[in-house]
């Protein structure tokens, strides 16, 4: 169980690198899914070490599943109208939040 | 730990493949590249859950992760950004404060995973027979409200991701 909660912390932990350094929004999104994957590993690897009988962490797993797809889509849905509005999607491109 | 019998080469080399096409993600130029290495590492995290006896979840992750949400990515790539002939800086200013801080995060939480002697975690278990009829029974009769909001959830992200990206007619 050690190795498992170690491969999230690191994946969690590159996840974080992408998000704090990169410039292109798309990026930072991808970020955050490495992120959500490293919270679905530590779930999954609960549940099968401690509670077995029980699917909890499965449950919550498919839950972030859900609200990670729920994310893509309206931050991608975001970054075209920052697109269209400002012809780039870097983040330092808008910071202003009006028009 | 004494449980290193049971990971066996699999899980090197899935986590191998995880770690690597992650940091590809977060360091490659091409932004494109990156959506491509994020589905290889979406693809290797389904296969730690298969490890993990999460059979369900792992068909959830390749249908939801790697069939919609990173072709999403790749749309949105293409859509927006003129990426073939893109050869600025991919990173901002804060390189240097991003890996102190992603580096010192890790270390942080693996010497504490390593010093946590608390769980009392099984290491003789059996696999549970039939855990997609479990599943099926938990989100249907004790986690059937969480279950509800999460589809008003993802109704309210559709709609919202069209009246987001719909064009003004004015």
């Amino acid at each position: 169980m050690f190795y498992y909660l170690a491969l999230a912390a690191i994946l969690f932990s590159i996840g974080m690198f992408g998000v704090l350094t990169r410039r292109n929004t798309i990026g930072i999104l991808m970020s955050l899914e490495l992120m959500f994957n490293a919270a679905n590993i530590n779930f999954v690897a609960f549940n099968r070490y401690i509670i077995t009988e029980s699917m909890a962490g499965q449950l919550f797993a498919i839950f972030i599943i859900v609200v990670a797809a729920a994310e893509a889509t309206v931050g991608l849905a975001i970054v075209l109208l920052v697109y269209r509005n400002w012809k780039g999607i870097d983040s330092d491109n808008y910071s202003v939040m009006k028009w | 730990m004494t449980e290193s019998a049971d990971i066996g080469i699999v899980f090197w080399v899935l986590s191998f493949v995880i770690l690597v096409s992650a940091f590809m993600v977060v360091s490659l130029k091409n932004i494109f590249h990156c959506a491509l290495f994020l589905i290889m590492c979406l693809f290797s995290v389904a296969g730690i859950f298969v490890l993990l006896d999460a059979e369900f979840l792992a068909a959830a992750q390749v249908l939801i992760y790697v069939g919609a949400v990173a072709i999403l990515m790749i749309f949105a790539i293409m859509l927006t950004s003129n990426l073939a002939s893109r050869k600025i800086r991919q990173v901002n200013e804060n390189v240097s404060v991003g890996v102190f801080v992603s580096v010192l995060f890790a270390l942080a939480s693996i010497i504490l995973i390593a010093q946590t002697h608390i769980w009392h975690y099984k290491t003789d278990f059996t696999p549970v027979e039939n855990s997609i009829v479990i599943l099926g029974k938990y989100l249907m009769i004790q986690y059937v409200l969480p279950f509800e909001v999460v589809s008003i959830l993802l109704l309210a992200s559709l709609i919202g991701a069209i009246v987001l990206a719909r064009k003004e007619r004015s």
